[in-house]
Formats: C-alpha cells, structure tokens, sequence
C-alpha cells in the first residue's frame, strides 16, 4: 500500500517535471506543422470543429488576456475551445473575475476585452477613455447569450408551480412564509401544497444574476419589491444566502421548502416555476427567453456598433419568458495594436457565428442569439473590429 | 486509513517517553548520551582543519547571517503590518459608493464583521477544546501503547484535509444532517436566547460553521494538549498512582494541573487558525451583512472577516480592494492581539 | 488544588478495594467520556474520508493525470496544471522558506540571546497565527503597488504561502536543533572547533532528519491553501509553467473553481473537484508518512 503510495507519487512528480498536458499542444519548434492535426483529435467530441474564418490556421498566432463576468466562464470555455482547437497556436485567458472588475481592466487596457452581464453605462460610453483602444474610437459591444433565470425550489414530488411576479416578489421579501399560503394555493389549485416554513435562497455574492432577477421584480412587481434593480442582495431581507450559483443550487437540492433564484442551466434536480407572462404561466426555455430577447427593443442612445438590448419585462406573449440575462462582451472598434485587433476581431466572430452560439448552448445551457434580430447586428458590429 | 498502520509511532515527538508507565525510571528530557557517534568521529578529524583567523571570519559571517535571518522574520512582519495599512489607508475615508456591500463608513463594514469572526471561532474553540483535550487525554493515557502512535496520527489526519474539501463537505453533507437536530433543538430550547427564532431548513448557520471549525482546530488543540499531557513529571504520576488515586484523580491532580497553560496556548494557536479560516466559512454559512447576533440556529447569521473578503474580493475594485485589504488588517490585529494574549496567560509559568 | 485536598485524605486507605464507591464510579464515567469524545473526534474524519473517497474515484484515471483543462468541455479533462502549478508553487515556497526558517532556528538555538532573539521568538508565534486570507492580500498588496492592480502570477502566491510556512519551519528546526545534545557542541568546542564548522558538520547532520521531516511538515500545512492562491495565483484552465507571469492553477483553487464555475454537465465539474480533493489529501498523507520514514531510518540515535 505504502510502495504503491510512493510509486504514484513518484509517477505524479515525473509527470509534474515534464511540465507537459497531453491535451496541450508541445512548445517544441517541430510541432508546429503538426500542431492542427493533432489538435482535433484530441478535443472533446462537443467542441465544433470547423474554423470560424476562412484564413489557415496558422495564420492566426498569439495569446489574449480578457476577463468578466463569471456567468460567461462556460460559455467562454466552449468558445476557447473551439478557437483554439483550430487556431492551436492562440492562448485566450479568460479570467471569471466578474463584471465590474472585467469593465474596469478593459477600461484600463489590462483586458483585451470584457464579459459583462451589464453593458457600459452610456456615459461611460461617451466618456471614450479605453487604454486598449485607439485614440479616438469609441467600443463594440454585443450581446454573446442569453441565459433564463429559473425560480427553482425543493418541494417533493412537485415540479412545477405557478407563481406570478407579486407572488414571487413577497416570497423573496419573507412576505409569505409558507407553501400553503393561499397565495399560491390559489394559482395551483391542482397542486397539493406542503405546510412547510419557506426558505427564500439567495446569492450572497454580488451577481448578474441578482440584478436581472430584482430588475424584473422591480419592473413587475414594483409596489411589493420596491429595493430596485440591486446586484447586491438587499440586506435587510430574511432569508438564506449562499455563495455563487452552486451554492445556491446545493442549498436548494439538500433542503426541503427552500426557493431560490439561479441560472435556468444549473437549476436540476429541483422543481422550477412557471412564471406569469399576460395571463398565462410560463417555465423557463432558452427557446422562450430568446423570445423575449427579440421582442425587447435595443437600446435608444448608442452607436450602431453598441448593441444593447433594452429588456422589456412585462412582455404578455405567452411564447417568451421575459426572466433572463443578457451576457455582452465589450471590445474596442480599433485597437492601437493592430495585431490584438485582428485576434480579437477573429475570435470575437467565431462567438457570434452560429457555429459559436451553438457550442456555447451546448456548454453553458444558454440560448443562442443565432436567428434573433440580434445576430446580424452583432456579426456586422463584431465586423468592424479592427 | 491501513496504510497508517504500517508506521506507527514514528516521529521524534511520538518516541518520547509516555508519563503513565510507573516502574521506569524518569529520564531527565533531552538526556544526553552519545558522545561517539560513529557519523562525528571522521568529521572530527577534519574539524581541525582550516586555519585560525579564516575561521575567526567565517564565524562572525555565520553568525551575522543567522541574525540576518531573524531580521528578516522581523522585516516580513513588519512588511505586512505596513503594506496593509498603506493598501488599506484609503479605505478608511470611503463613501457608500466605493465600499463592498454599500456599507455607509469601512467601520459600520469591519464591526460586524470582526463580531461574526470571534463569534464563530469563540464557538468553535468551546466545542473543540473539551474533545480535543479529552483526546489527547485518550491517546496518552487510555489506549494501548501500541497504537498511540497510530491514533494520534489518526488526529493529526484531520489537519491534513484542505479547508476547500471541507467546504465541500461541510455544505453537501455535514450541514443537511445537522439540520435535521435544529428544529427539535429550537422548539426545546427555543427559550435559551441562543436558540431563539426560526430555525434555518438548510442547516448553513453559524452553528454548523462553528462545528466545521471545530472539526479543523481540533487537532491542534489535541497535538498541542497531547505533547504537554506526554510532559507530566512521571514522578508525580506514579505518586499519585501508588498513593491509591484512579486514573481520573490521577489526571487531575498531576496531569492536568501542569497541562493548563500548554492547553491554553493550544487553544490560543486553535483560535488563531480559527479566526483566519476562509473557505470552509464561505461554502458553509448563510451570511447576512451588518448582522450581528448571538442566534445559533437561524438563517441569517453574521459573516466573518475572512469569509466576506474571499466572497468580495473577485468583484472589487477600486476602493473595494482596498476596503477589503483593510479588512485583512484588522484580522491580523485580531490574531496579533490574542497570539500576544496567549503569550501572557502561558509566559508566567516556567515550565 | 481543591482536588488534592480531598483526594490526599482517600489515599489513606492504601488499596484500590478500599478506593469508594463514587470515586470508582467517577472514574469510570470519566474513562466513558474520554473514549467516547475520541470517537466523536474521529467521526468527521471518517465521514470526510468516506466523502471524497466514494466521490472522488469516479475520475481517479489516466486522464485526470496527463490533462489539463484547456478545450474541455463536460467530461474528461484533468488536472495537470494545477497539479503542475501546485508543485512549482509550493517548490518557490520552499526554496525561500527553508533558508529562512533554518537560518533563523540556527540563530535562536545557538545564538540567540537578549531582547532581539526574544522580539524574533514572540514574532514566530504572532507569524503562525497569521491567518492565511492575510498571507494572500499581503502577497496581493505588494505586487499591486509594484506591478499595478489585478496582477496574479504564480511567485506572489509562493510569497504569500512562505509567509505560512517560514514559521512552521522554524518552530521544527528549532526543536530539533535544541534536541542535539549539548555535550556534541562542547565536546567539538574542546577539540578547537569554531562554532560555525561545529554548527555546520556536527549540530546540522545531527538534526538533519528531523529538520527533513520538519519541512515536510511545512508542506503539508501550505499546500492545501486555498484563499490566498485565489487571491494572487488566480486560475487557468492550461499549463503555465512560468512563476514570473501569468495565473497559475493549483489543486486547492482548482478544486474550488471546478466546484464554482460548473457547466451544464455539473456531475463532471462536481466529479473533478472530489478527485482533486483526493489527490491533495493523498499527497498531504504521504508527506505526513515519508517524513515520519525520514525521521525513523535516517535519524541518528541520539535523542532517546
């Protein structure tokens, strides 16, 4: 047992030594050549496989520090993944720090582009002091997915449950305290509801999520939710917070009558509710969300290539779920290196494109902003990169 | 777990002379005995060696490095009082704006915090010090010689669990199982004020957290406690044996009366680590910020320190960082003042 | 002293039959209590163990071991770099802190004395205490003010866990140290050996296991840490085997970021995540073992 420790140990440290990953391509001069046909053997089956630009594949070469949202972490891996798997020679960091810090770096040049859950406030915009940029033009900024919201909860043998905004908001509020409340009886009348103490879960770091969620409470139920549009969790609510969505998704999954608010792509093994849209309930579908994307207006203000959707909350089409996030990736129209430039442009293009979008859903559960009105005006903002 | 049976009772610490055998003789600690040691008599020929003032150099080179070193120890300390304080300093001014959790001044944001912080570790030191002493107690005295060696390194496992590993374990099984004892517990106790309000349906209270802690500082207070009971003057020991005591009077008449200010130091180092401890907290408890409350069982519990600044620290920026760097000297002062604190309950007593 | 009171005027009766009835039944409850808080002391450990056992060989495999995470996806995928980054990481720490803590276990042994060792002895003890959170954002404002915000490279985080390892070491060292008998130094004094070559060839070989199995120790208390390595290596998801630049996985933060930022696929981030955790626990578990080996085989017998 001891010798086989060792011996492991051992093996472990010759590999530690040789500094190599068999997945990674080898840093000797004779790979080079190689390098593209080795890739693609060894990416993962979902990993798209075909360029996203018609230029060969040694073409492109180099590596790009980026950084944001933390939300955009899995869809970012799809999107590396499959760049790089054709362009073997480019290195993409990107660094989940959140969005605000991803905004300022790329203000401050630290990131060759941002992943942000909220766009840059217009001000911001016209204010016009981007590091990375040069002298004299403004940002790109397009919508990259988009990601339902799911009100999940932990009621056994009950999937499903309708719940409108009011109804919603005053749960999250510890307003209504347990499950039998006739405020929900009364919209499931074919629900046999539990007596159960309601446990409300919420994100106890500062998230998109959050915002997007007290955004449609404030915009749907302003009379009861009345903090606003926070990111931070207001603090004077009872309830139960937890860190990051994994923790809101096992604080759920481990504790019967608990509710809570997570990114629709992580919110399994729990019921999920169907909220109120017009006068009918709707569950959470990417297909949905997306529908609700392409009935919102873009935003009134900004520059063609300064994409930004301007959510519409209150959406009566039964067909859309209008409880969702937008996720953007910001990035300069010209950069002041022009070798950045071209990297950023290819890869950017490889995020809008269909073939992007796709692996990104796959990935991260999003939906695609492929066949919304927003995926010409991306590909044509993503365009102009330079 | 077999393959710490393969070794017991290795290191130079297990090797020492347990107290609890009446018939040997007491050996004075650190006897010396070994004048010839094979390794030492070649060397000592070529000690020889060398001339007169190279050596009269070399010693004082020697010994300037040593110190050197100690400078640094120091210099380092020093290093983190000040860059913290520097990095820190901009904090203090800080409006609602720049501040995590919109806090109104860095104080109305450090008070809570540091309360939750000797809050969740006053728990932890309460429930870890009794089992950790009783423990080592164990190990030492109560099982077989034998396997001593192998229990205390059963012990000692504990601290080799990494606090992210005990995050995971802490929220995925620990705090659903001890969820189940909260809601009896409240309606039992509900009066006790600790107690009071609705208990929390996920377990992620201070309490549990407290538990965690305690499952991580134990055993430094069980090695700390067992190194200080194997210290007993064996004299006294089979004294008391042999003037008719039980192994309990025993305990309490010569072990623990010499044991008392090395428990204390161990449960000082206990608390220290803590107060530091990040990750396990941040999986673990449901925070509310601003709270502060002596309720074990609710959801809403005070955050510590450490927690709040791993939770904040990917999204700050600006003056957040710096709020943040402030929080983390206000834990250092924290720990300073309770090392310094154990210091002077252990120092009075020469051992 | 209460205690000797009464117990004194009992121990009259010379013989435990005569011991009475309550002692003999406070001793008993009192052996009860001691073995069943071992237990209980024991019971997290076996639950934690059970844990990442039964979770974490789902993904102990070939892959987990030659792979990074770069163009994964879901499934597969392993944890090479951080493996890789954990070593060199924690290789700077010890390059730096070794000298360090020897050099200044050497001077409070043999030559420490006055107001200045005593200040180094009592800022030993304050060092251990620094939580490791500090450690980071001490680490994080230094490189911040040199190298501007946001930095994170693989050397600040080495810096950071020195500053929790140095100590650890020195506590060691200096307990070995003091253990070599003092008849070895004088007797070297005797036959005109200068201190520094007495130090050198008699006190440091003598105390050398033990100083190996110290360090060892060192290790295993920093490479588990988690926070400060969040706060200045960072994480990736390829192999960087350069300290100077750039994030720098490890298998504590790599274990956190596989929990934190989970695919659609969670069982196979959640599955990564235990088998790191096995992996750390084995490594830290066989440094405990190897330097109770090391302490065994190759220590002179010279301190029993």
């Amino acid at each position: 047992m001891k010798i086989r420790l060792i011996m492991g140990a051992a093996v472990i440290a010759a590999l530690t030594l040789a500094g190599c990953a068999a997945n990674e391509k080898q840093e000797t001069p004779d790979t080079q050549e190689q390098a593209p046909e080795q890739a693609p053997e060894q990416a993962p089956e979902q990993a798209p496989e075909q360029a996203p630009e018609p230029e060969s594949p040694q073409a492109i070469a180099g590596s790009l520090a980026a950084g944001g949202a933390s939300a955009q972490g899995a869809a970012m891996d799809a999107w590396r993944a499959g760049f790089q798997s054709v362009f073997p020679d480019v290195t993409i960091d990107y660094d989940p720090a959140g969005s605000g810090p991803g905004r300022e770096n790329f203000a401050a040049g630290g990131f060759a582009f941002a992943g942000t859950d909220s766009a840059f406030a217009l001000e911001d915009v016209a204010a016009g002091e981007f590091a990375a940029c040069a002298a004299g033009t403004g940002i790109v900024e397009v919508p990259v997915y988009i990601s339902p919201i799911a009100v999940g909860f932990n009621l056994p043998g009950i999937e499903t449950l309708n719940l409108d905004a009011v109804t919603i908001a005053k749960i999250f509020r510890a307003e209504i305290e347990t499950w039998d409340d006739p405020a929900i009886a009364d919209q499931n009348p074919d629900v046999g509801l539990p007596s159960l103490d309601i446990t409300p879960v919420h994100r106890s770091d500062k998230s998109g999520t959050t915002g997007n969620f007290t955004d449609y409470l404030a915009k749907t139920a302003p009379e009861v939710w009345t903090d606003g549009k926070v990111e931070e969790w207001p603090t004077d609510l009872k309830g139960e917070a937890a860190e990051k969505t994994s923790g809101v998704h096992e604080t759920i999954v481990n504790a019967e009558g608990t509710i809570g608010y997570l990114d629709a792509s992580q919110a399994t093994g729990m019921g999920a509710a169907a909220i109120k849209v017009g006068d009918t309930f709707v569950t959470h579908s990417p297909e949905a969300a997306a529908a609700a994307v392409a009935l919102s207006p873009i935003e009134d203000g900004r520059g063609p290539n300064d994409v930004v959707v301007a959510l519409d909350r209150n959406l009566t089409d039964p067909s859309t779920y209008p409880l969702l996030l937008v996720s953007y990736i910001a990035a300069c129209e010209s950069y002041a290196d022009p070798a950045q430039g071209s990297l950023v442009a290819a890869f950017l293009a490889h995020v809008v494109s269909q073939e992007g979008q796709a692996a990104a859903a796959a990935q991260a559960g999003s939906a695609p902003i492929t066949g919304t009105a927003l995926e010409p005006k991306a590909q044509a903002a993503v365009a102009t990169i330079h | 777990m077999t393959i710490l049976l393969a070794d017991p009772a290795p290191t130079r610490a297990e090797s020492a002379e347990p107290p609890a055998d009446p018939p040997q003789a007491p050996a004075p600690p650190q006897a010396p005995e070994h004048p010839d040691h094979p390794d030492h008599a070649p060397a000592g020929r070529s000690l020889l060696a060398g001339t007169a003032s190279w050596d009269r150099v070399a010693d004082k080179a020697a010994k300037a490095t040593s110190t050197a070193a100690g400078a640094i120890i120091l210099v380092a300390l020093a290093a983190v009082g000040v860059f913290l304080l520097a990095q820190g300093w901009p904090a203090l001014r800080a409006g609602p704006d720049e501040l995590p959790a919109k806090a109104e001044s860095f104080w109305t944001l450090a008070g809570p915090l540091a309360f939750g912080s000797l809050w969740a570790a006053t728990l932890a030191l309460l429930i870890a010090t009794p089992i950790a002493v009783g423990a080592a107690l164990f190990i030492t005295l109560y099982a077989p010689r034998k396997i001593r060696g192998l229990l205390a390194a059963a012990i000692d496992l504990l601290a080799a669990i990494p606090s992210v590993v005990y995050g995971l374990w802490g929220l995925m099984v620990f705090a659903p199982l001890v969820a189940k004892f909260y809601k009896p517990l409240s309606e039992h106790l509900g009066w006790i004020p600790l107690f009071a309000g609705k208990p929390s349906a996920t377990g992620r209270t201070i309490l549990t957290a407290a538990l965690v802690l305690a499952v991580m500082i134990l055993p430094i207070i069980a090695s700390v406690s067992r190194e200080v009971f194997r210290q007993t003057p064996p004299l006294e020991i089979e004294a008391s044996l042999a003037l008719g005591a039980t192994r309990w009077e025993m305990i309490r008449m010569a072990v623990f009366p010499h044991a008392r200010s090395g428990i204390v130091s161990g449960a000082m180092l206990g608390l220290g680590r803590a107060l530091g401890e990040t990750m396990a907290i941040a999986m673990v408890l449901s925070p509310t910020p601003f709270l502060m409350t002596f309720r074990l069982l609710e959801s809403q519990n005070p955050n510590t320190v450490a927690a709040f600044v791993a939770q904040n620290f990917p999204e700050a920026h600006g003056t957040g960082v710096n709020a943040l760097i402030g929080l983390g000297l206000i834990l250092f002062v924290i720990t300073f003042a309770v090392n310094w604190a154990a210091r002077r309950v252990v120092a009075p007593k020469p051992t | 002293m209460a205690t000797i009171a009464l117990g004194l005027p009992a121990t009259i009766s010379l013989t435990r039959d005569h011991v009475r009835r309550g002692r003999r039944v406070k001793n008993q409850v009192a052996t009860i209590g001691v073995v069943s808080v071992f237990t209980l002391a024991l019971l997290p450990l076996v639950s934690v163990l059970w844990t990442v056992l039964t979770r974490g060989l789902a993904r102990f495999d070939g892959e987990f071991f030659t792979n990074s995470m770069r163009g994964v996806l879901g499934e597969g995928g392993g944890a090479i770099h951080a493996i890789t980054g954990t070593a060199l990481i924690t290789g700077a720490t010890v390059i730096m802190s070794v000298p360090i803590g020897l050099l200044t276990a050497i001077y409070l042994v043999e030559y420490g004395k006055g107001p200045f060792a005593r200040a180094v002895t009592f800022l030993v003890d304050v060092m251990t205490g620094i939580p490791s959170i500090v450690a980071g954002l001490f680490a994080y404002a230094v490189f911040s003010m040199i190298l501007g915000p946001g930095v994170r490279s693989g050397v600040a985080g080495a810096i950071a866990l020195t500053l929790l390892m140095t100590p650890v070491v020195i506590r060691s060292c200096e307990e070995m140290l003091r253990l070599v008998p003092q008849d070895l130094r004088e007797a070297s004094y005797a036959l005109g050996v200068s201190k520094h070559r007495t130090i050198r060839k008699i006190v440091l070989p003598t105390a050398m296991s033990g100083i190996v199995s110290g360090v060892m120790i060192g290790i295993a208390r920093v490479v588990g840490e988690t926070a400060p390595l969040l706060l200045v290596a960072g994480f990736t998801d390829s192999m960087n085997t350069n300290l100077f630049s750039d994030r720098m996985s490890t298998l504590p933060v790599f274990i956190y970021s596989q929990w934190a930022n989970k695919g659609v696929n969670a069982a196979a981030y959640d599955n990564r995540a235990w088998t790191a955790a096995l992996v750390l626990i084995a490594f830290v578990l066989s440094l405990n073992l190897l330097s109770r080996l090391v302490a065994r085989v190759f220590s002179p017998k010279v301190s029993r």
